[in-house]
């Protein structure tokens, strides 16, 4: 079938779930368009259209079908361009369960611990959502270890589905890091985590598409900056 | 590679735990059922997931699946040989079908569980709204999947209707306790019509826990406390 495909990302440059299917793309050497919507404007026509139910970027239109929900593109494209490069999510039943479940586990408690952590006011609430993503770093080195066999990555020799979930994360852990200057990938506590995250971001399909650290770092401040004097008129 | 034991941690009422026993059913697949006691958390299930410690748990040869919808994945595709496909086979259909799984799960549920636990007039108002407003995107939702078959994934039950269909007796609960129909043959009719077809299904009646009963156990752990 060699029908000219169509294929377009909606995302925002920084977010890590909009990172997420770009890897995918390059992983896959498929040729996009990317759609870069305006953060603090308002959201396009397009993204409205393609994405009514959530209104969230990324989205992948595929010859104008749009998929929605950063993992789910990561499997469309494993599925769509499945003879092209290498398989993103792993072959065996029981090996993909556990993909889907530490993926579920990043999207569902880990990062909204570090989100909740990062944004309340309460010095209680903050103490204890850290403790949560201090734990969940801690169950996710055991997950590692255990799922990696001794190799580079979650997926083995090569990048696959779980590395693109928690890696996706890790310029902003970094930009974070930067920001505070607090270590929140610690080698002492978690070593193989943190030689993965070196791995995971000196591939060279990822090393294309993540945003520079020092980037976000500085959207992050601005971030805060816009938040106090909100605060401030309030 | 599907040969071994097959074992499910879980519990009657629990509409998660409805999931992989109507996939098992789909799928042929005889299985112990370890029902665990409301209250209290099995050594079995606090072994075998430590991360959440919550049933559904799938054991097969003594290797535990957790997660409700990853449970109805890994038993499709172990399975794969056996009975209908659950995932839908085109991979656009199969998006869809995991988009509106998570919709039902972080959104739809939400509301419906908020029902339940809703006090006054006012909070009840609101969370009906908002279930109303979940359920006319899913009636459009199933119009563009079933396109015009009996279920979201076509002639056969499968992931989606899996995946809402485990609510239904739940949901016939809180129409109860609200004295206000939720699925509405007017409003949503194609929904009420599969949730007939869905109920009468073999791989589900057995597993589809009775409404009297429900309603029952609903009211023990809703329970205010006494003053």
């Amino acid at each position: 079938m060699e029908e000219r495909e169509e294929v377009k990302l909606l995302g925002v440059w920084y977010s890590p779930y909009a990172i997420r299917p770009k890897i995918a793309l390059h992983l896959k050497s498929v040729e996009y368009d990317y759609v870069e919507e305006d953060l603090f404007g308002s959201k396009s026509e397009l993204l409205l259209k393609s994405n009514p139910v959530h209104k969230k970027v990324p989205v992948l239109i595929h010859n104008s079908k749009p998929v929605c929900e950063s993992l789910n593109i990561v499997e469309y494209i494993d599925e769509t361009w499945n003879s092209s490069g290498q398989s993103i999510l792993p072959s065996h039943p029981h090996d993909r369960a556990l993909a889907r479940f530490w993926s579920a586990f990043v999207d569902n408690k880990w990062f909204p611990a570090l989100k909740l952590a990062t944004i309340t006011k309460s010095e209680d609430a903050k103490a204890k959502s850290m403790e949560e993503v201090e734990e969940g770093l801690l169950q996710l080195e055991d997950a590692f270890v255990s799922i990696s066999k001794g190799k580079s990555f979650f997926g083995g020799e090569a990048i696959g589905f779980m590395d693109i979930c928690l890696g996706s994360f890790l310029v902003l852990l970094k930009a974070m890091e930067e920001l505070k200057g607090e270590k929140l990938l610690d080698e002492s506590k978690t070593p193989s985590l943190c030689q993965w995250g070196g791995e995971f971001l000196s591939d060279e399909t990822v090393k294309n598409v993540v945003p520079e650290i020092k980037k976000v770092a500085e959207f992050l401040r601005e971030l805060e900056v816009r938040a106090q004097s909100a605060a401030s008129r309030s | 590679m599907s040969s071994g034991e097959v074992k499910l941690i879980g519990a009657w009422a629990s509409p998660f735990v409805m999931r992989p026993r109507v996939a098992l059913n789909l799928k042929s697949v005889p299985y112990e059922f370890l029902q665990e006691t409301f209250g209290s958390k099995s050594e079995l299930l606090l072994k075998s997931n430590p991360v959440h410690k919550k049933i559904p748990v799938l054991l097969h040869a003594d290797k535990p699946v957790c997660e409700s919808n990853i449970i109805v994945e890994y038993i499709d595709e172990t399975w794969s040989s056996s009975g209908p496909s659950i995932l839908p086979s085109h991979p656009y259909d199969r998006a869809m079908a995991r988009f509106w799984a998570a919709y039902i799960d972080e959104k739809w549920f939400v509301a419906l569980r908020n029902f339940l636990k809703a006090e006054g007039e006012e909070d009840k108002k609101a969370v009906i709204a908002q279930m109303e407003e979940g359920n006319a995107l899913l009636e459009k939702a199933f119009i563009d999947c079933s396109k015009g078959k009996p279920f979201f994934n076509g002639d056969n039950i499968g992931y989606l209707d899996i995946s809402l269909g485990s609510f239904l007796a739940w949901l016939r609960v809180t129409e109860l306790a609200a004295s206000h129909k939720l699925l509405d043959e007017a409003k949503t009719p194609s929904l009420c019509k599969w949730a007939e077809l869905f109920c009468n299904d073999p791989a589900v009646k057995p597993v589809m826990p009775e409404t009297a009963k429900l309603a029952e156990f609903a009211k023990k752990i809703f329970a205010k406390p006494q003053a």
